[in-house]
């Protein structure tokens, strides 16, 4: 069947839900199963656009919930398609049975993941409590920070997830609204070159090989499940990073547009930095070289990658700091947070001096403003001047009543 | 940094507005931003939608704006919620009314001494494209204030945004956007 390829401007003002939409057409996915839901919903109605005006020669299947959705992509990939889907929020957590089940099975699938707070309280706008839902799930989680990252990550996502030394799912995260339903210019690939760096489908182990009948799905008790799971553990450990840097490296090439796993900002020469994901990492960059001006040597590390998680990256990025928050925007219910969690255990056992604390910012979209991120860094510089934490270890910003803290 | 703030009603067109004018100023070569609180809004709910202009990137995404520019495109907002509010000394206020700037003024002292202009764009949409929306001839009354770009230039960026109209929507709202230009003062 024949589909028509669509002219693009160099820069389009999209706004990152319309920029995946955009990627996961130029990608020409075989099957897209979806049920939408706010705030990712313009992608799949985007897909479905594309879908019905000649764009696209794949299958769109409607399904009646996000686990059927899920469970189509599953099945899907199975039999050997390239595969993706988008959802947010109560939708992730509802495929979240089915998330475990793409991964276990070593299925190449890329889920777009519009960040949202999940209930109660019910709340339609961006926090990450989605993303930090799925990130035991055995799935490669890309994070973008503006809808030109949406728009890129999705080919890079293709890249890696479908390689088939690594043959894991991947997600592409965004912030709900702040980059869903943000337009800014995105600088875009014509379809010819995007189509060309994802390439054609490879499938593998497909069951719709009938010359070469393979099991998917199955049973394992106490005598296999085990080096299973260790085997897709090993391979996130050891093979997806290489294949993420090179698909970076490549894309690059293409597109003057430089990824790294871990994103270092204004830190060679910083004694104070802040680390943490999506919109805020560009706000904060832009605080930081604002409180360059006022003397405090200001840097950002962003986390590209969320799964596998960067180790060795983070702790060369933040070892010679003297001071650091993370920054994690999503309810820790009884811990110090997932980043400052992931992010003090790569500082141990290593002779970093840096003093660390965790904040919790955000939660259903509150606002990050520039003067609370001012406050962040003065606070930082303190620690560093007092040669020691003046904060208790984990704060709240933003919320309103008494000052929360704790630890 | 140019930075504008919407004041609408879900439904009135705000989101549309903003987006299309970012879409014409980004062909200009600046960088733009437009963006929206939303919430659970249905329509006919206040909202409010934003745009920034800068000659560099912007990374700035936190949702807290000092704008230099207050839209407003519905005239019952004005008495129902603040236009004023984070506003800076230099804040110009463009307003859709049927009433004068001085009885405006009287009637929301929070808008005194303040430099406000006042068009009426619901009258205007009405009578051009045939239904309250007020989004496109806001813009044409912004770049008679601001000076932006010539009603020429313009007016054919605008129809490029709106080229998934129907022609004689398109043709609408280009009259729109010249009337409210003309017409607000």
């Amino acid at each position: 069947m024949a589909f028509d390829k669509m002219e693009l401007k160099d820069i389009e003002v999209w706004d990152g839900n319309f920029a995946a939409a955009q990627a996961m057409r130029q990608c020409q996915i075989d099957v897209v199963a979806a049920y939408p839901i706010t705030p990712s919903t313009p992608i799949v109605e985007g897909y479905a656009k594309f879908q019905s005006d000649n764009f696209i020669e794949g299958e769109y299947v409607m399904v009646e919930s996000e686990h059927a959705a899920m469970s189509a992509c599953i099945g899907a990939a199975a039999a050997g398609g390239r595969v993706a889907t988008a959802t947010s929020s109560q939708g992730f957590a509802l495929m979240v049975e089915t998330l475990y089940q793409a991964s276990g099975m070593r299925l190449p699938i890329v889920l777009n993941v519009v960040n949202r707070a999940l209930a109660a309280p019910l709340n339609v706008n961006g926090d990450h409590s989605d993303m930090y839902l799925g990130r035991d799930s055995g799935w490669i989680q890309f994070d973008a920070y503006c809808p030109q990252d949406a728009y890129d990550l999705n080919f890079i996502a293709f890249k890696v997830s479908e390689d088939h030394d690594v043959r894991l799912p991947a997600m592409v995260h965004q912030d709900g609204f702040m980059t869903s339903h943000t337009a800014q210019g995105v600088h875009t690939l014509t379809d010819d070159q995007g189509y060309g760096f994802v390439g054609e489908y490879k499938p593998m182990n497909d069951m719709l090989d009938f010359e070469h009948p393979v099991t998917h799905g199955v049973q394992t008790e106490e005598d296999w499940h085990f080096e299973h799971k260790a085997r897709q553990h090993n391979d996130l450990m050891t093979k997806v990073m290489p294949k993420i840097q090179t698909a970076f490296d490549e894309f690059e090439k293409l597109s003057g547009r430089k990824y790294n796993i871990v994103e270092k900002y204004d830190t060679e020469d910083a004694d104070v930095a802040v680390v943490c994901l999506g919109t805020s990492v560009e706000t904060a960059r832009e605080v930081a070289k604002e409180m360059r001006a006022k003397g405090i040597k200001a840097g950002v590390v962003g986390i590209r990658v969320i799964r596998p998680f960067p180790f060795f990256e983070i702790q060369e990025a933040l070892k010679d700091l003297k001071s650091i928050a993370t920054l994690d925007r999503s309810n820790p219910n009884g811990a110090p947070g997932m980043l400052f969690n992931e992010v003090a255990g790569c500082l141990f056992n290593t002779d970093t001096k840096v003093l660390l604390s965790g904040k919790v910012y955000g939660l259903g979209g509150r606002d990050l403003t520039k003067a609370h991120l001012v406050e962040l860094f003065t606070e930082l510089q303190a620690n560093v001047d007092a040669g020691k934490l003046t904060t208790p270890q984990q704060q709240f910003i933003g919320v309103r009543g008494p000052k929360l803290s704790f630890l | 940094m140019l930075e504008i703030r919407w004041h609408s009603r879900a439904g009135q067109g705000a989101v549309t507005g903003a987006k299309g004018l970012a879409d014409v100023i980004s062909t200009t070569g600046k960088h733009v931003q437009a963006f929206a609180f939303y919430g659970s809004a249905k329509r006919g709910a206040a909202m409010t939608a934003y745009n920034r202009v800068d000659d560099e990137i912007i990374m700035n995404h936190e949702k807290y704006m000092e704008p230099d520019y207050v839209f407003v495109i519905d005239p019952a907002l004005v008495h129902t919620s603040d236009v004023t509010i984070n506003h800076k000394e230099t804040t110009k206020y463009i307003i859709t009314t049927h009433l004068s700037t001085e009885e405006l003024v009287k009637s929301q002292p929070k808008l005194e001494g303040k430099e406000v202009y006042t068009v009426d764009c619901i009258t205007i949409a009405n009578e051009t494209i045939g239904r309250p929306i007020p989004n496109t001839p806001m813009l044409g009354a912004f770049m008679k204030i601001s000076g932006m770009y010539e009603m020429d230039f313009f007016k054919e960026s605008m129809q490029r945004v709106l080229k998934k109209l129907p022609q004689k929507i398109v043709d609408a709202n280009m009259l729109a956007i010249q009337r409210a230009y003309d017409e607000v003062k």
